[in-house]
């Protein structure tokens, strides 16, 4: 008699400790093995959208923070950047160095929560405390700068909300001496460990023309051996004064796209923040932050979609305008939203402990993805 | 032990029953020391403080710990079997309890001084995967029953390396109690087995290495059998929120804690006994050269504990270090590695001690 | 490298008027290039595939309600909605050749049905997926058309079209609160 087997189906989520968030997988298992992975999603949805269009273009700053919600500052840029392309504003010198180093700080504080809680999704929980503790570091710098650790509504059309504080400088200055040691820690702890390398090399392999139609952007791409980086395929702001690399997944341990150089390249992106931080920090112009901006901001009519390299990937916002007081509608295009679409294709066949390690190695954030 | 109670009270039940007991006592003021050490080890690795504000450096934290547990809802869900989900904490602490029933804790007591005593533990502690199947079934939870059968694959699996490693040991040293093990090993620490044992010549030179890998055979293996990092699938935070105990809460959860932190020193008990000296002391007794004859069981208590407690540590750093592997490397390590390991090394010793 | 302009007359030679609408490029940023909601999906592939453009990369689909009705007065004298479309832009770019165009179809608010470009850049999967959710945009020939952000049992009710309102209950709950 042949015997009936049928596949169960466990809901992961929202409420799991390794979905980053409110997450939900609707996941087929046969045994360990995974059949089918579905991701369901909107249950931190705020309606983002729909206020932008009864806000004023200054208003909306605020609500970008909440996106990307681990990586405030480079939202803020990215809206502002948008609206400021649209009106033809040049904000000062002075302006754009700040937001370069703010942005590149957002950056590692980013890439450190990803990294750290990709340990835990692994089972290592030690990293994460030490990577923690040097983003609360950097969140101490945006506290002296803005009084937030968190949400900071800190970059404004034409500027910024507040000029950096006498002892902004010396405190990056320090950070960047300190947290050189703690990735060579963390390297040491988990990057080499070998049972880290057995549970990501060849786990979730995204080739790279898979993942250019996936629209999968970020270390998340870079990791499948694409070097592209709007910093410098489509730099905006300052970027092209500095002297950075991209860094690409080169299958140290594995194959080129798995979860290690995910993770790796991550890993390797923090050392180039800090280097073109190190390049900024000396050379930022004395002026004001304040471009003249009127009160009340009226766009021309007409479209424009922008783009910036955040952590997680490329951040979009398509704003249209009809000449009135608040934008007639804006887009987002979060980068986690498109990462996470490949989930399903991504962890087909592997286990359900691998299928946490693809989720953590595309490194999403629920507050963007479900706005 | 028995005959100094029985002498002393009269009565042979009530000697019993304190005697049984004590172990007991035992058990709890280790676990509720191991849970705050647990803590504040893992603190320390991560650059924190831990717990500090229930008494001195929160020394008394497990105690509020207990007494919140002791107060919470006993939640059984809707669709449970409610018998075998009241049963399987029990059965779990049962399990890791008995084998403490042999184990010698000092020359003059041990619970039963059995001429079996290392087959009896091996035996009973194979209660506990009973104990731990039935809490992930009756618990009508996905996330349970898959840390069930984890469990009952990785505790069935490593207990064959674990298995072959005691062998190893009941051949060299000749016999099953684990009071005349801990015997052989008296005096100084040269003549723990882990470093030849109390052979002389060339027999010992020659068994040292074996030694050496025969306990880290037993240690990984027993890692292993007790779930803790790099082996926790069966609880495995990030996969299975918490395995089979996901739907457990307030004392029975205590209970799964308490038989785990047992458990944690019950292996390294035998780990102990079986390698490095029981509890005689590495040096030599205060009681013997001062002649306070009281003296010499507390001091074999004070080493056996401190031992024994060593080795808890050294299973808190790895688990505070380690990521964790998955199903299918953790039965690799096991049945392509450990075993085959563990067998040629059974094959070696053998010969060695026919010289 | 191609200009919009470019691609504007490399894609009305190869499609002709019918299907290539229009050009716009009174917009002070990006030219809107017009297309025929149920001819994207293969100017979309050959936007992708053609040599001389490679657009291999969706940036962004998005979903807009243009509320551009106009008031009319029909035979029995009651006020109605005439000519109201919904559109959705294509942010399409290259990483090959780095450029950027920018596509756009209306569809009308009554019958709102697009293509979908689904099968030519994976991106459009979701982002098809939010447009009907919000707007209630049918795109033909999309593998899983579902409700995206809200609940599956929002109703036909689609929140981002500028004549929303809030039902009173969903689900025996009080929306406005």
């Amino acid at each position: 008699m042949a015997l009936k087997t049928e596949e169960l189906v466990l809901n992961m989520g929202p409420q799991h400790p390794s979905t980053h968030g409110v997450l939900r997988l609707l996941v087929e298992l046969d045994g360990e093995l995974v059949v089918n992975v579905k991701p369901i999603i909107g249950y931190l949805h705020r309606c983002f959208e729909k206020h932008c269009e009864a806000l004023s273009y200054n208003q909306i700053v605020p609500y970008t923070d909440r996106l990307d919600y681990l990586a405030s500052m480079s939202n803020n840029l990215s809206y502002v950047m948008g609206v400021e392309k649209l009106m033809g504003i040049q904000v000062p010198e002075r302006v754009e160095y700040i937001r370069v180093i703010m942005a590149e700080l957002q950056r590692i504080a980013s890439h450190t929560v990803a990294l750290g809680t990709y340990g835990l999704d692994i089972g290592a929980f030690t990293p994460f405390l030490f990577l923690f503790r040097d983003r609360e570091k950097i969140l101490d710098i945006f506290e002296a700068t803005c009084g937030a650790r968190l949400l900071y509504n800190y970059i404004w059309v034409g500027g910024l909300s507040h000029d950096i504080p006498d002892e902004f400088v010396p405190m990056v200055k320090k950070f960047i001496k300190e947290f050189r040691p703690t990735i060579e820690e963390v390297n040491e702890l988990l990057s080499f460990n070998k049972i880290f390398i057995e549970r990501t090399a060849n786990i979730g392999v995204l080739p790279p023309d898979t993942a250019i139609n996936y629209g999968i952007t970020g270390p998340s791409l870079r990791g499948s051996g694409i070097k592209w980086d709007l910093r410098k395929n489509d730099p905006y702001s300052i970027y092209d004064r500095f002297e950075f690399d991209i860094p690409v997944g080169e299958g140290k341990v594995g194959t080129v796209g798995d979860s290690w150089d995910r993770y790796w390249v991550r890993m390797l992106e923090m050392e180039q923040s800090l280097r073109i931080i190190e390049q900024a920090i000396d050379n930022i112009p004395d002026g004001d932050v304040h471009e003249m901006v009127p009160k009340r901001i009226k766009a021309p009519k007409g479209n424009v979609y922008v783009r910036a390299e955040n952590p997680k990937g490329e951040l979009g916002f398509f704003i249209l305008s009809d000449g009135k007081n608040n934008p007639f509608r804006v887009k987002v295009r979060p980068p986690s939203f498109v990462n996470l679409s490949v989930l399903g294709e991504l962890s087909k066949g592997y286990l359900v402990a691998d299928l946490i390690a693809i989720l953590g190695s595309l490194d999403i954030v629920l507050g963007e993805i479900d706005r | 032990m028995y005959d100094l109670l029985t002498n002393l009270l009269g009565n042979q039940i009530v000697a019993y029953v304190i005697a049984a007991s004590l172990p007991l006592i035992f058990v709890l003021t280790f676990v509720l020391f191991a849970v705050l050490a647990e803590r504040k080890v893992s603190a320390h690795m991560q650059d924190r403080l831990g717990p500090m504000r229930v008494g001195w450096h929160g020394i008394i934290q497990t105690l509020a710990d207990m007494l919140k547990l002791l107060q919470k809802e006993d939640i059984v869900p809707e669709g449970a079997d409610k018998t075998l989900f009241n049963l399987a904490p029990l059965l779990t602490f049962l399990g890791t309890y008995a084998a403490f029933a042999a184990i010698p804790f000092a020359g003059i007591y041990v619970g039963s001084s059995t001429a079996i005593g290392i087959y009896y533990v091996t035996a009973v502690s194979g209660l506990v995967v009973a104990g731990l199947l039935l809490a992930g079934w009756a618990s009508d939870n996905k996330y349970s029953l898959y840390g069930a059968m984890r469990t009952a694959a990785q505790i069935v699996s490593y207990e064959i390396p674990t298995a072959i490693a005691i062998l190893t040991m009941v051949m060299v040293s000749g016999t099953l109690s684990l009071m005349k093990i801990s015997d052989m090993q008296t005096a100084h620490f040269w003549n723990w087995w882990i470093l030849g044992g109390p052979e002389t010549g060339i027999v010992k030179f020659l068994l040292i290495p074996f030694m050496i890998i025969t306990f880290l055979i037993y240690y990984i293996s027993s890692l292993a059998e007790v779930n803790r990092t790099p082996f926790d699938l069966p609880e495995a935070e990030s996969e299975l929120v918490s395995g089979y105990h996901t739907e457990y809460s307030g004392m029975k959860f205590a209970f799964f804690f308490l038989a785990e932190y047992a458990n944690m020193f019950a292996v390294s008990a035998i780990a102990v006994t079986l390698f490095l000296g029981g509890f005689h002391s590495p040096i030599g007794y205060l009681g013997h050269s001062l002649g306070i004859d009281w003296l010499v069981p507390v001091e074999q208590f004070f080493w056996f504990t401190f031992k024994g407690t060593a080795l808890v540590f050294v299973q808190m750093w790895l688990r505070w270090t380690l990521p964790r592997v998955r199903v299918d490397q953790l039965m690799v390590i096991c049945w392509k590695y450990l075993i085959p390991y563990a067998v040629v090394n059974l094959i070696i010793v053998g010969i060695i001690t026919l010289l | 490298m191609k200009t919009p302009e470019e691609v504007y007359n490399i894609l009305k030679e190869k499609f002709g008027e019918d299907v290539i609408l229009s050009y716009d490029d009174s917009q002070p940023v990006e030219p809107v290039i017009s297309v025929d909601p149920l001819k994207i999906h293969e100017v979309g592939k050959f936007l992708r595939d053609d040599e001389n453009l490679l657009f291999d990369s969706l940036m962004v689909l998005s979903g807009v309600d243009d509320f551009n009705g106009k008031k009319v007065k029909d035979e029995e004298g009651n006020m109605k909605e005439e000519g109201r479309t919904l559109s959705v832009y294509y942010n399409l770019h290259s990483m090959k050749l780095n450029h950027k165009v920018l596509v756009k179809v209306s569809t009308p608010i009554e019958d709102p049905k697009v293509e979908s470009v689904e099968h030519v850049w994976r991106t459009a999967d979701w982002h098809e997926r939010e447009a009907y959710d919000m707007y209630g945009i049918i795109f033909l020939n999309h593998h899983d058309l579902r409700r995206i952000l809200m609940p599956d049992d929002w109703g036909e009710r689609y929140p981002l079209r500028k004549d929303y309102e809030d039902p009173e209950y969903y689900n025996g709950m009080k929306v406005p609160y």
